[in-house]
């Protein structure tokens, strides 16, 4: 404790305020306007139906992110997951041509089979972290590995393309939209609304934050801290399911270098939005809001031509760890 | 007279808009005991830890020997003599006992840390306590109050000139109690200037020679030990008369609720069998590490067992608090910090987070929780600066209430209480006893386990006495006689100690 926030406690609290609150939220206006400053373009319909699009598998997925490090988990595995349901949907909805024929039946099943994938795979996860007792990161890790291997595998080393024909059928569902907004935001949107409210309406919501600030708490509780554990990791899973719904009609393709890196951005954006890394207090806003930050950034260094877009992961690290810097100003104010 | 060693002048205190300390004045002088005693948040806590450099007052000095002083970090009080034992504990949990005891202080051997002779020491300090702790356990597997005595020895080890303990007795049984203030007697002797608090005010009479009574915030009385009685400080803390501390028993139905039967938690209990019956207190007694806590935890479900146990003639679905909490059954655990509270969070969500679902359709109705907040904080009298605090930041006892509200917002037709009064005062002490004692009456059954005797033998109709694991035996009625109960609970282990 600092002499000043204990003279001032008053001025501390508007600090937090500022700073924990409203921080992201700042920050995205700011580079809001910045972006419309450096570039005429940037507010253009085209663009921001762009940014919006491109945000929304990472912003799907890091809606799920925060559930579970909000319960005190993590989640590695969610980009080579992302690949490995890719791979299976575009291999299962090929090989059921000749049965189902091209058409909306056909779509339907692929993308039931990629939210039963990211099901089953969201539930090993869970499965060997709340009930065989592995640390999180270790299962995750290793589950990136597999799955990245796995669809390699599928691959054969190359690419897994979906059929020409189905390809210009499901196309829509990226390009396309409700009322001129594309469907990845809407179905984003829909996704970020209810996670904020389940987040922080239900008992879901707060039995994961009571399980991240202290499990032995929540046991004696008589929360089930292994069931609400794996939902998390469930849910994320079934996210990512989601997520790849949306992805693969963009390119209609699956690779070993598809979602690469995908679990650090949802991760990052899950942090820059005020969620703590260790647990206990998550914010599904705030995980939207790092989700455009971080988009935000990608799309000005690509539009305004000072800085270098290579510098774009530089960048974004940099904001990540003064995310935690003001997490951790904010702790030591309490 | 002797000089005051370290003293308070107009020291007034407040978090945020808040005020806990009112122009407080206060000395403590080498080779005495001074007793700090007041209601809970009275601002005992805030008070000494203005003392102990924790936390800067904001009004007012510090004085050491007559000269102001702040001190800019802990390590500077620590060097100034002045150390400082919690309430809350402040060991660190995945460190051993040793490496908790050297913390900030290691003894090195060229670049290498000289872990056999802080080990030693470790053991020395922890003999002169009469703890026979290995000095390489971890500190998250001794019992809380192993974790007190730890505490103890590494402010022996520290070589004091003041030291200040809040609430030091609260978690340790009688046995362990006379080994403390033999101790402390020992510091004395030796010039150590002690300041502590306690709620058990005839420890207070017992051991110190003068006593600081704070209420709201206010000093009301400062006094030779010897020209106050037991009951004149607890008028002087509550600022009322007191009545009879312990309400009368209520008698007990026929009625089994809970029949446990062969209960076996391994490592911990062997073949425990008991039965509770309807509108009965029944007390639960037994040294520290009897198993008293690990019995009721088995029963709850918290730890695997085997054996049986029925709740209303049916049988309990093993190994599931929730189970047992929708069977009627509760269980109110004596380590609030780890395990009660979640101190990071609001009082709201704490209040609510075992009967969440009462509050729940699909989504959980805030407004509901805030009035059963409201109606938590005026039936068990919760002092809280300002609703929307974190749990963390009440004063101990007040956590303390909230736990017991918390419990009791589920409903539970079967209450087990682990330590029910531990850092509360008296005159909530009152209240709480009151309380169980109106559960029994309305037909609600109550376990209360406590290393307090006379508290069980004030509230319970029946008690059970456990030694090592096993239940040694059971007294009823007028034969609930402290001594009964000491038989019981160290015939056992003497009989053990001989076959060892
Ligand atoms: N960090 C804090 N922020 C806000 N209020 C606080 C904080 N710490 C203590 N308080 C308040 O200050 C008051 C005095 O607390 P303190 O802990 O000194 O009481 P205490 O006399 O030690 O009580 P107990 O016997 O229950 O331990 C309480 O009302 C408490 O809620
Ligand atoms: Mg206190």
């Amino acid at each position: 404790m600092t002499e000043a926030t204990l003279g001032a406690p008053g001025r501390a609290k508007l600090r937090r305020l500022n700073f924990h609150v409203l921080g992201p939220l700042l920050a995205l206006i700011v580079l809001i306007i910045l972006g419309a400053m450096l570039n005429p373009n940037f507010l253009s319909y085209g663009n921001v139906t762009n940014v919006l699009a491109r945000s929304a598998f990472i912003g799907i997925i890091a809606v799920g992110m925060t559930f579970v490090i909000t319960a005190g988990g993590i989640d590695l595995s969610v980009g080579s997951m992302a690949a490995f349901v890719a791979g299976v949907m575009i291999l299962f909805m090929n090989s059921l041509i000749p049965y189902l024929g091209i058409g909306i039946p056909l779509i339907m099943a692929g993308m039931g089979v990629a939210i039963i994938t990211g099901f089953a795979a969201g539930w090993m996860n869970g499965f060997l972290i709340s009930k065989v007792n592995i640390e999180a990161f270790i299962v995750t890790l290793g589950s990136m590995g597999i799955y990245r291997s796995l669809v390699t595998w599928l691959a054969d080393g190359g690419t897994l393309s979906l059929d020409f024909e189905l390809r210009s059928l499901y196309r829509p569902v990226y390009y396309d939209g409700f009322l001129g907004v594309s469907w990845p935001i809407i179905v984003f949107a829909i996704v970020a609304i209810l996670g904020e409210l389940v987040m922080r309406h239900t008992a879901f919501g707060r039995h994961c934050a009571a399980i991240g600030a202290n499990e032995q708490v929540a046991r004696y509780s008589a929360v089930k801290v292994d069931r609400a554990r794996m939902a998390t990791y469930m849910l994320l899973g079934m996210l990512v399911g989601v997520a790849t719904i949306m992805y693969v009609p963009r390119l209609g393709s699956a690779s070993g270098s598809t979602g690469v890196l995908w679990e650090l951005e949802a991760i990052a954006a899950v942090i820059i939005g005020g969620t703590v890394l260790k647990g206990g207090y998550g914010r599904v806003w705030g995980t939207v809001v790092g989700v455009l930050i971080l988009s935000l950034i990608d799309n000005i260094l690509n539009l305004a031509s000072i800085v270098s877009p290579y510098l774009n992961g530089a960048i974004q690290g940099v904001i990540v760890i003064l995310a935690v810097v003001l997490q951790r100003e904010n702790k030591s104010a309490d | 007279m002797t000089e005051a060693v370290l003293s308070l002048d107009g020291i007034s205190h407040r978090f945020g808009p808040i005020q806990v300390l009112f122009d407080v004045d206060f000395d403590l002088r080498p080779g005495e005991v001074h007793a700090l005693i007041g209601e809970n948040g009275a601002g005992k806590s805030t008070m000494m830890k203005i003392l102990g450099g924790y936390l800067a007052p904001s009004e007012g000095d510090v004085l050491l020997e007559g000269k102001p002083v702040r001190f800019a970090s802990l390590r500077d009080a620590e060097a100034a003599g002045i150390i400082m034992i919690h309430q809350e504990f402040n060991l660190a949990l995945q460190l051993t006992v040793e490496e908790n005891i050297f913390l900030g202080r290691e003894l090195w051997r060229g670049p290498f840390l000289d872990h056999k002779a802080m080990q030693a020491q470790s053991r020395t300090l922890l003999e002169r306590l009469n703890c026979p702790l290995d000095p390489r356990e971890k500190v998250s597997n001794i019992s809380v109050p192993s974790r007190q005595m730890v505490e103890i020895a590494k402010a022996l080890g520290r070589n004091a000139r003041v030291l200040i303990m809040d609430e030091p007795t609260a978690v340790l049984t009688n046995r362990e109690t006379d080994i403390l203030l033999e101790q402390i007697e020992r510091l004395r002797a030796a010039g150590t200037a002690i300041l502590y608090t306690s709620h058990k005010l005839d420890e207070v009479k017992r051991i110190a020679d003068r006593v600081t009574v704070l209420r709201d915030g206010h000093r009301v009385k400062q006094a030779d030990v010897g020209q106050l009685t037991e009951h004149d400080m607890a008028e002087a803390m509550v600022g009322r008369e007191l009545s009879d501390l312990f309400p009368d028993k209520a008698t007990p139905q026929d009625e089994t609720v809970l029949e446990v039967k062969g209960l076996t938690v391994p490592g911990h209990i062997k073949d425990a069998s008991f039965k509770l019956h309807r509108g009965e207190v029944l007390g639960f007694a037994g040294l520290v590490g009897s198993g008293r806590t690990e019995l009721m935890e088995g029963v709850v479900g918290l730890r695997p067992a085997t054996g049986s146990i029925k709740v209303g003639g049916k049988a309990l679905k093993p190994g599931s608090v929730l189970a047992a909490r929708e069977a009627g059954l509760v269980y109110l655990t004596e380590d609030r910090k780890e395990k009660g509270l979640l101190l990071g969070k609001s009082l709201r969500e704490n209040l609510t987070l075992l009967a969440l679902d009462r509050f729940t359709r699909v989504a959980i109705d805030s407004r509901a929780e805030d009035r059963a907040l409201t109606r938590a904080i005026e039936e068990f009298d919760i002092r809280a600066g300002d609703r929307r605090m974190m749990a963390g930041n009440l004063s101990g006892g007040n956590q303390q209430k909230l736990l017991l509200a918390k419990t009791m917002l589920a409903e539970p037709d079967i209450v087990i209480i682990d330590e029910p009064t531990r850092g509360i005062d008296i005159g909530t002490k009152q209240q709480i006893y009151g309380f169980i004692s109106r559960l029994a009456a309305q037909g609600k059954s109550v376990i209360v386990i406590s290393s307090e005797l006379p508290e069980v033998i004030g509230l319970a109709s029946r008690v059970v006495v456990m030694a090592s694991g096993r239940i040694a035996g059971e007294v009823e009625g007028a034969n609930i006689t402290e001594d009964a109960i000491l038989r019981l609970a160290m015939g056992l282990s003497e009989r053990r100690a001989e076959a060892v």
